[in-house]
């Protein structure tokens, strides 16, 4: 999780990403979508690799390059399970704020009572 | 659109979550009290016990806070399996009841690195907004951390994140 959050973490790969989500390209047709050159393609493509985000496959004589979508699942599900912590967490909090406003006007109360 | 477990006429708010670049998470609600308030409940670790291990997710077996700068606060819950899940740190920034910035260490995978987040609480018309944003480690961070001694191999981290996922789920 970690690694596709790291992976992503940089834009020009989340660009690449984006890209990729249109279909499997070779690296100078991404090069030119995105005006990167081939060795910052070539550079980013290997970490998002490492990551396991996505894979190669030849193609006559081309090498493409297209998404894996296992990692991209992961990380949505994560988040998503994440989000549901908090959210469990937060509802908690605002039934503790409740008490807690209801407790100060009490207090605020008391001197004229 | 329904409330799940809205016991009161207070309408609940909704938990939003975005993943930004630079490893940033950002976590947002609207709470109907105003910032002092909230702020207190965010801190203080006997307040912060009531809260911070939903029922859902397991229970709460340490809570404790020394809220100030350079103060180490450390929570820990009990998964429903019986794994016990501890974040630990300090904080760097406190000034209530708009700003806390602070570390944050998962310590079932301590050589993952230090987190840092930043929680702001914005007074809106008698509401407060809370933004929490959590920057995840570099990957230079976690290499240097890793590289310091600890045997621990990324895979293996990443595993314990997922098992540490899944046993909050």
């Amino acid at each position: 999780m970690l690694a596709t959050l790291t992976a992503l973490a940089e834009p020009n790969r989340l660009r690449i990403v984006e890209l990729l989500r249109t279909g499997p390209r070779p690296v100078n047709d991404i090069g030119e979508c995105l005006q990167l050159n081939q060795p910052q393609v070539s550079k980013h493509l290997r970490v998002l690799k490492d990551a396991g985000i996505v894979d190669v496959h030849a193609r006559a004589q081309q090498r493409l390059y297209g998404l894996r979508p296992e990692p991209l699942r992961q990380l949505h599900d994560w988040l998503e399970r994440y989000r549901q912590l908090w959210d469990a967490r937060f509802d908690g909090l605002d039934e503790l704020i409740e008490e807690l406003k209801t407790e100060e006007k009490s207090h605020a109360r008391k001197p004229r009572n | 659109m329904l409330e799940s477990q809205g016991t009161k006429a207070t309408p609940m708010n909704k938990t939003s979550m975005e993943l930004k670049e630079d490893r940033e998470l950002v976590i947002s609600r609207t709470f109907n009290g105003p910032p002092r308030i909230v702020f207190d409940a965010y801190t203080r670790a006997e307040l912060v016990k009531r809260w911070w291990a939903p029922k859902s997710h397991g229970e709460i077996v340490d809570c404790t806070a020394e809220v100030r700068v350079g103060g180490k606060y450390r929570y820990a819950m009990r998964t429903p399996d019986g794994t016990d899940v501890a974040f630990s740190g300090r904080y760097l920034e406190i000034t209530p009841p708009s700003r806390l910035v602070y570390t944050q260490v998962f310590e079932q995978m301590a050589d993952a690195g230090e987190m840092t987040i930043t929680v702001t609480f914005e007074e809106l018309g008698g509401k407060t907004l809370l933004v929490s944003r959590e920057v995840y480690p570099s990957k230079e961070a976690r290499d240097s951390a890793l590289e310091s001694g600890m045997e621990h191999g990324m895979k293996e981290a990443m595993d314990q994140l997922d098992v540490l996922v899944a046993s909050l789920c």
